[in-house]
């Protein structure tokens, strides 16, 4: 393989998994902005999404075969009716966890978001078992050749999907007054509340709109890689990663973030050694971090008084 | 205050809910479970006529025999775990169903498996058996599902002088840093060496001689790999690459770029279906052609449910649970498999056989076998074993004889080649190993 | 000792160490004093980490990895190279304390969120680290005949000799954590927490306090790793990961952040919790394994930040004392 084929093919490799880092990111930025809690059950989301989603389009024994579900709706329905679920959990997690905690510290929050994420694991588990499900292939088709570069129909699936959200998510925030009200949430909470906007109800939906985030992340990549009950948890830990790269309160941020952190990756696995993958990326946002103390974009990190 | 009311409500209520409604597969009556005789296979042992039964304290009458087990339920080795934990609670339904263990004082003993859950972590492992050693007075081990779980209790019941079976595959487990064996310590799976042997003689019927490898950076892949590069060069085999990812991971084509750049006449994959499904068909989407030959970590049907059309032509090293239906009647593990086949499926009412239960299966049956000999006695279980007593055990991972310099005890003729052909698996004799791969 | 600053804290001290030494003699069998030993281990790392956490306000999501740092040198020293193990355990501590503090320099010019992260990026170097250094660290499997604690002809073999040695040493750390904190370096740090401008401005070193505590905080967390493998006598990559990590921080927030007695009661809670599901749950239903486990301990850890959002301690004298005041206002009424 010529060395441009080479470069194209792994930072191909790296958009798509930046994509899906950048879509756990942007779960990790809304709760955030809105609440201030980092919610450690975001990777859940996306790892319920996706069973969730594969659970209502094709056969499937859970509970240790002591149940079989076969609904086999359309896959776009399955989906919807996945992403509608999963932000109802996000939904119920905030007002029998986060809220019934009023008062508390924000460690003490992240704590219960712990625990929640443990929590749903073992749900999972108990539901799913260990096996890995796999969604099939949204489109149908032979991998794209360009440059001598092979590229997976499946991954331009991947990439849209996380342009589409990005766009869609800045004209809810810009042109929208659920929208604008949840930033003046993120920009002054109390400010906000004195405006008259139920901050709690911000709260709740910010944990719905990401729960939904998260969980879409989780569906696009069924099909290329199995997700299991344990697959959220390395999910959770790069999209907060990115989320911090990109300010942890940037949406723009967050994707930018992501999709770093998947290049390098990519291309620290392809060119320096795969062995030590994880250690270049954190290793080369460490050095961007050292050099730049607020993230690739938002807020000066010196003035961002320790938070957690 | 209202809302942390209801907040304790619906915890207590969600716990109660989905505890008592998830109880899992080891509670379900196995109706289907044939009440056949203890299913100790005729050929395992022979007698115990050297071991003098007057030596024993006899045990009371209906005495129950212990044995202690640790597999990772939860935890990135769970997928391993939980069918070995759901075979040995099979098992100790199935010898409990027929009366029980017939036990050398001529009495009948009740078998009960404790089993425990190390959450994949060599600390827990040590701590669960210490448990079971301690508090429930087990005098017999079987654990754990993962190498370095397996190595921690082995230290253990070194000090404790209780015997261990692993179900893991690392050869340190049973080998000291001095190539001995250690005293205490058994396993069931076969190690990677005899793996690697066959895919040798693949690649030298193929005559093939430079080929690139890829594997999980863990304790399964690194063990592998091991095996691969000790082996496959002796063999007259290059290996040109050696690349790694990590458990979890999601994108293979850095790596996979990388290796297509040498141009390899094969591909050898050291990995699990979680990640083996996802590489080999990004391996396949960026055109690979030349023979992919992965070893015995994809043995399940996981791996084909996951890599769909992609696991076509895929060829690895199995023992012969997968494929007992293709083997001659002739061989003496056929009835076995069989039967496990046909008692798992009905126990756990329909999951899929993987051979991890079957290293479960391997090890509770010669536990089983050796209390019935000689009893609920430590140092006795252990000479047992040690002792040359396990002799051609029949097992499902393959026809065992444990010597005290070998603590494993499966030959590389306990392995099969298998190519995955229209979604199932298909035997390979030796001799035509030239003219496989046979679907593109 | 002189430095016990309220003496409630010298008697609490005394009343602790004299339950902890006759313990074993009500413990029916070594299980039991395992669990003690785990909960004395975790009681040193959080009681680094809640100095770090609680005082200082710094996070660590990777202190997991002074602890395996501690065990690794420990175990290398002393079965590869021969050094007797104490020397190889104070050898470790030093070692580990240079290796903190050049990190610290970076790492704590890092606040918040990206402290958070960096620390976490260096638990997860670590053990990929670990995982591929095999001719030191024996890889994947780990280290193991690491020779058993000895002094001289005194060899520390049974648990319980372990169990007072850890505990001898959890105490000695509790007894210099609860000076610390209550010295001027203890105030400085806490003003730190509060605002570090502001503690500038009255002239504290911000950047040399934060170095020191980080550094102590990984010297603890060493002397624990040490223990560790004394009395288990191998560590491998899966001790030392990331989860530990974020289990340390679970502990020190369910203890009480602000508080050195916090510490202990988290590592008991955490530590007791976990092992009483596994006893209790599978006789409250049949069948219950670690499914049902894991569920049980996140549920239960969401509960008490509910109900404790301060943590045991503080919370719970917290809410003692509400109680206290709530009946005397009724009596009052009456």
């Amino acid at each position: 393989m010529a060395l441009e084929s080479q470069i194209v093919q792994l930072l191909f490799a790296g958009i798509t998994v930046g994509s899906i880092y950048a879509l756990i990111a942007l779960g990790f930025v809304v709760i955030h902005n809105v609440t201030g809690i980092i919610n450690f059950a975001q990777g859940e989301f996306a790892m319920l999404g996706a069973l969730i989603a594969i659970t209502l389009s094709e056969k499937t024994a859970i509970f240790s075969r002591g149940m079989t579900v076969t609904l086999n709706l359309p896959l776009p329905l399955a989906i919807l009716a996945a992403v509608l679920i999963v932000s109802l959990i996000g939904m119920v997690l905030y007002q029998f966890a986060i809220r019934a905690a009023k008062g508390a510290s924000v460690v003490a929050l992240i704590i219960i978001t712990i625990g929640a994420s443990i929590a749903l694991r073992g749900f999972a588990l108990i539901m799913w078992g260990t096996d890995p499900f796999r969604l099939p292939n949204f489109t149908p088709g032979a991998p794209i050749q360009f440059m001598g570069a092979f590229l997976i129909l499946q991954n331009f699936w991947v990439i849209g999907t996380t342009l589409v959200i990005l766009v869609a998510l800045y004209f809810f925030f810009e042109r929208t007054m659920l929208g604008k009200a949840l930033r003046a949430c993120s920009i002054n909470r109390v400010a906000a509340r004195l405006m008259g906007i139920n901050t709690e109800r911000m709260a709740l939906f910010s944990f719905a709109l990401s729960a939904a985030i998260g969980a879409i992340g989780g569906i696009v990549i069924a099909p290329s890689t199995p997700m299991a009950y344990e697959s959220g948890g390395l999910l959770g830990l790069k999209g907060f990663v990115a989320a911090i790269m990109g300010g942890m309160n940037s949406a723009v941020g967050a994707v930018i973030g992501g999709l770093v952190l998947g290049i390098v990756e990519a291309l620290g696995a392809g060119f320096i050694s795969s062995a030590y993958k994880d250690a270049i990326a954190f290793i080369m946002l460490f050095a961007i971090l050292a050099a730049r103390l607020s993230g690739l974009l938002g807020e000066d990190a010196k003035q961002q008084e320790s938070g957690v | 205050m209202k809302s942390r009311n209801s907040a304790l409500l619906m915890a207590i209520a969600m716990l109660v809910a989905t505890i008592a409604a998830c109880a899992p597969a080891p509670t379900p009556a196995p109706t289907a479970a044939p009440p056949t005789a203890a299913p100790k296979p005729a050929v395992t042992t022979a007698p115990a006529a050297t071991v003098a039964p007057t030596a024993v304290p006899a045990p009371v009458a209906g005495d129950v025999y212990k044995i202690g087990f640790v597999s990772s339920v939860t935890g990135p080795v769970s997928s391993l775990g939980i069918p070995e934990r759901d075979t040995a609670l099979m098992l100790m339904d199935q010898i409990n169903k027929a009366g029980g263990i017939k036990g050398a004082d001529g009495k009948t003993h009740k078998l009960e498996i404790l089993t425990e859950d190390d959450a994949s972590d060599a600390s827990k492992a040590t701590l669960a058996a210490k448990k079971l050693v301690e508090q429930d007075k087990v005098v017999v081990l079987i654990g754990s599902s993962g190498s370095p779980a397996s190595i921690a209790m082995a230290d253990y019941v070194t000090a404790q002088k209780i015997p261990l079976i692993s179900m893991a595959s690392s050869s340190a487990i049973v080998t000291g840093a001095d190539g001995k064996e250690k005293q205490w310590v058994f396993k069931t799976p076969q190690t990677n060496a005899p793996v690697t042997e066959v895919q040798a003689d693949y690649f030298k019927a193929k005559g093939i001689t430079k080929v690139a490898s890829i594997g999980v950076n863990n304790a399964f892949g690194q063990d592998s790999r091991n095996a691969m590069k000790a082996l496959l060069p002796k063999a007259g085999i290059e290996v040109v690459a050696d690349e790694l990812f990590q458990p979890g991971d999601k994108d293979f084509t850095a790596q996979l770029t990388k290796i297509k750049g040498l141009n390899p006449q094969g591909l050898v994959i050291h990995a699990t279906a979680a990640e083996g499904a996802p590489l080999t068909v990004q391996a396949k989407q960026l055109g690979f052609t030349v023979p992919i030959v992965h070893n015995h970590g994809i043995g399940n049907i996981d791996f084909i449910n996951l890599a769909k059309e992609s696991a076509e032509g895929i060829l690895f090293p199995i023992g012969k649970l997968l494929t007992y239906q293709v083997l001659p009647d002739s061989d003496p593990q056929k009835p076995v498999l069989a039967k496990y086949v046909k008692d798992y499926t009905d126990y756990t009412k329909g999951k899929p056989i993987s051979t991890f239960g079957g290293h479960a299966w391997d090890a509770v049956m010669i536990a089983v076998n050796a209390l019935t000999e000689v009893g609920p006695d430590a140092a006795k279980l252990q000479a047992y074993f040690d002792g040359g007593k396990v002799k051609n055990f029949v097992g499902i991972s393959g026809v065992f004889n444990w010597t005290a310099s070998d603590h494993t005890g499966i030959a590389k003729e306990s392995l099969v080649l298998v190519e995955i052909k229209k979604g199932t698996w298909v035997y390979i004799p030796p001799a035509e190993y030239k003219n496989f791969p046979d679907v593109k | 000792m002189k430095r016990f600053s309220h003496s409630g804290n010298l008697i609490a001290w005394i009343i602790v160490a004299i339950i902890i030494a006759l313990l074993p003699l009500y413990l029916p069998n070594n299980y039991q004093v395992s669990i003690l030993i785990f909960v004395a281990l975790y009681t040193i790392l959080t009681m680094g980490l809640s100095l770090l956490m609680g005082y200082a306000g710094q996070i660590s999501l990777g202190h997991a990895v002074f602890y395996g740092m501690g065990g690794y040198a420990t175990g290398i020293l002393a079965a590869r190279l021969g050094v007797p193990t104490p020397l190889a355990m104070l050898i470790a501590a030093a070692l580990t304390g240079v290796v903190a503090f050049i990190v610290a320099i970076p790492m704590l010019r890092l606040r918040g969120n990206y402290l958070a992260m960096g620390t976490l990026g260096l638990n997860v170097i670590f053990v990929l680290f670990l995982t591929q250094q095999t001719d030191w660290t024996g890889g994947p499997n780990g280290l193991s005949n690491i020779p058993k604690l000895s002094v001289g002809d005194f060899v520390v073999k049974s648990d319980v000799q372990m169990y007072y040695v850890a505990w001898f040493a959890a105490l000695s750390i509790l007894a210099l954590s609860l000076n610390i904190v209550n010295s001027r370096f203890g105030r400085a740090l806490r003003a730190i927490h509060g605002s570090e401008i502001a503690a500038e401005m009255v002239g504290v070193d911000a950047a040399h306090y934060k170095t020191a505590v980080f550094t102590l905080s990984a010297i603890y967390a060493s002397i624990a790793g040490s223990l560790y493998v004394f009395w288990i006598g191998l560590i491998s990559p899966s001790v030392v990961s990331i989860n530990l990590s974020v289990e340390l921080v679970v502990m020190v927030a369910i203890g009480g952040l602000a508080s050195v007695w916090g510490a202990i009661f988290g590592a008991a809670a955490v530590t007791v919790l976990a092992e009483f599901l596994r006893n209790v749950l599978p006789q409250l239903l049949k069948g219950a394994s670690g499914e049902q486990e894991i569920i049980a301990f996140g549920i239960i850890l969401i509960v008490v930040m509910i109900f404790l959002p301060e943590g045991l301690t503080t919370g719970g004298l917290l809410r003692y004392r509400q109680w206290r005041a709530g009946r005397a206002m009724k009596n009052a009424s009456r």
